[in-house]
């Protein structure tokens, strides 16, 4: 039983952080830009394969990783200078179809270029070992994902929380109009903010690899879990989001592990209680 | 102008309203022509497929167009429509007295507590919530494999009346799906022109100037949000008959989303917008995919299109190009 319990919290965990990674850009577009983005898991995909690739040219996981989230992140960039920021004012319906038909079609491109099947992404042999943590062996790979997530928490955390381009990130998740009106480049600081979400979306897809495989699916799979974390974790915080993927990313560990059949019941469940509680008693107009 | 005139302007129905009621019933009569003049078994299923959706997109757009709620999860009703006739047939008994209604009532009961609950929330959060409860549902459906079969689908008995086999031929499905459809487009339109739909409209536009006016906002959207899932069942129910096997796809988010597409690529400020997006995306999907695989590909394409150059739909797109054809000829 604590066998059990040890191996399943890890793997819990080494979920959480890659929900983590992939939910930054999902909640800061969603937050400062209130824009619902459910292209988000095209540049997850894209940078897994893209990876993938390049893995496979070079050998080289260092530039599978820069490549993936390279590429998630110009292509981040084009969509957003070409149809995203277009939609920031407008009602959620046309964001979702928009981005619901941009992953159509990212999904389709995938899928000519790399085909249908499952493939697998290897993990870097430097990091194929496994250590002994409370009597069972846990493969290393996945200890380093669970301390990049962590590191990356604290990166993004003290760059919104302490640095001038955070400020000018939380101000704009207050009052967009005011910080583009006392002088700030608005658009030029959504563009970035964007980029470096579907960066970080894309590097998710190359860190996720070796664990889920990389296939056509994976995607939607992945985004709507994280829609869940976003949901929870609140508007645009980061430490909300991280709190929010550690708890689905645990739940979803446990209740698959405990209750195969109703893993996702638990999750879906979890959200509807979350979003009735926190909006009991208000009417519904004044729901931010 | 005296008072009685002004009180009879008022109460005249809007002119877009006898328009879509006679388009509606042009559209109905050509259905019904449609096997008298020689059309192919494969089209005539096409055509009723088109019917079946056309309900369902109908039933969305009563939310979604005029209570202005947007719902993600508008599929569950349909598939707990076709799971719980299927069901009903199978193993109460297929007499259609007993499925039909079984289905419509499984559907409409499930979404009094669903709707209940979503209406506390309004625009993205509502989509979140319909959505997780659609995906909930999808859950029960995928893995309770003693009654609805699980994730290999549902085989179901065909309809029974009086242990009479009925609605056996593709003509007479044909013709029992045509009746539901004028029923149910007669009964949505009727719905939304009274004094109901006139307050959803005035909800969607306004929700705090209903409320301020006295108006019980949530018992409304609820019994919009009843209703309309009543009508996704009806169209679940048939889908059964049709197909005689149910897929717990039918239940999926994706499948959710078709739907929204379809009242949108037809315009949400008509029901017959409505059956006209069906029929669009139906038609293309078939059309599309037996030419290639990639036929999604042409359906994003599409939404990307339809939602930055088109909002409005093809009803909207129509109403422009009457606008500029009467100025042309003034």
């Amino acid at each position: 039983v604590a066998e059990f319990i040890t191996v399943q919290t890890l793997n819990g965990l080494v979920y959480s952080m890659l929900l983590f990674v992939f939910a930054l850009g999902l909640s800061t577009t969603f937050g400062l830009l209130r824009f619902v983005n459910l292209a988000h898991g095209s540049f997850l995909l894209l940078g897994a394969y893209v990876g993938m690739s390049t893995l496979r040219a070079t050998n080289s996981y260092a530039l599978a990783a820069l490549a993936g989230a390279g590429i998630a992140g110009g292509i981040g960039l084009v969509l957003e200078r070409l149809f995203f920021r277009k939609f920031y004012r407008r009602i959620d319906l046309d964001q979702v179809i928009l981005s619901y038909g941009l992953a159509l079609v990212f999904l389709d491109i995938a899928k000519m270029i790399w085909g249908k099947d499952i493939q697998s992404l290897p993990t870097p042999h430097w990091l194929s070992g496994g250590v002994e943590i409370a009597s069972v062996t846990f493969p290393i790979y996945r200890l380093v994902l669970i301390g990049l997530g962590c590191a990356l928490f604290a990166a993004t955390w003290l760059t919104v929380e302490r640095t001038r381009i955070g400020a000018l990130i939380r101000a704009s998740v207050d009052d967009r109009d005011m910080v583009g009106g006392i002088g700030f480049d608005v658009r030029g600081l959504f563009a970035l903010v964007f980029a470096a979400g579907a960066m970080l979306a894309g590097l998710g897809g190359v860190l996720a690899g070796p664990i889920t495989s990389v296939y056509p699916g994976l995607d939607f799979e992945i985004l709507i879990t994280t829609l869940i974390v976003v949901v929870i974790g609140g508007l645009g915080s980061i430490s909300g989001v991280f709190w929010a993927s550690l708890l689905i990313g645990i739940t979803d560990t446990f209740g698959r592990a405990l209750f195969p059949d109703s893993a996702s019941f638990l999750i879906f469940g979890l959200m509807a209680l979350v979003l009735l509680v926190r909006s009991w008693g208000v009417p519904e107009e004044e729901i931010e | 102008m005296t008072l009685s005139a002004t009180t009879n302007e008022r109460h005249r129905e809007p002119v877009e309203n006898r328009i879509d009621l006679i388009l509606g019933l042009v559209i109905a009569a050509g259905l019904g022509l449609a096997p008298l003049v020689g059309v192919s078994d494969f089209q005539l299923s096409l055509l009723l497929e088109v019917m079946i959706f056309a309900i369902l997109a109908m039933s969305l757009n009563l939310i979604l167009g005029y209570a202005g709620l947007v719902s993600f999860g508008h599929a569950a009703f349909f598939a707990l429509g076709s799971y719980a006739a299927g069901v009903a047939a199978n193993k109460l008994s297929p007499e259609i007295w007993v499925s039909l209604p079984i289905g419509v009532a499984i559907a409409t009961l499930i979404a009094i507590p669903v709707g209940w609950l979503s209406i506390r929330l309004s625009g993205f959060y509502f989509l979140m919530i319909t959505f997780a409860f659609a995906q909930m549902i999808y859950a029960v459906v995928y893995r309770w494999n003693s009654v609805t079969g699980g994730s290999d689908g549902l085989l179901i008995h065909g309809p029974t009346l009086l242990h009479e086999s009925v609605l056996q031929s593709r003509q007479a499905l044909y013709f029992f799906t045509l009746a539901c459809f004028c029923l149910s487009f007669l009964a949505i339109q009727r719905i939304i022109t009274s004094p109901f739909g006139r307050v959803l409209v005035g909800i969607r536009e306004n929700t705090r100037r209903m409320r301020a006016l006295g108006f019980n906002v949530r018992n409304y959207k609820l019994l919009a949000f009843t209703l309309a899932a009543a009508f996704a069942g009806l169209a679940g129910f048939i889908n059964a008959q049709f197909t005689l096997f149910i897929a717990p796809e039918s239940a999926h988010w994706t499948q959710s989303g078709t739907v929204l597409v379809m009242v949108l690529i037809g315009g949400t400020r008509s029901m017959v917008g409505s059956i006209i997006g069906a029929a669009i995306v139906l038609l293309l999907q078939h059309w599309l995919s037996s030419y290639t695989e990639y036929w999604s590909l042409a359906l994003g394409v599409l939404f990307i299109g339809l939602i930055m150059w088109a909002r409005e739909g093809i009803y909207g797109l129509a109403a422009r190009a009457v606008v500029l054809l009467r100025k042309r000829a003034l």
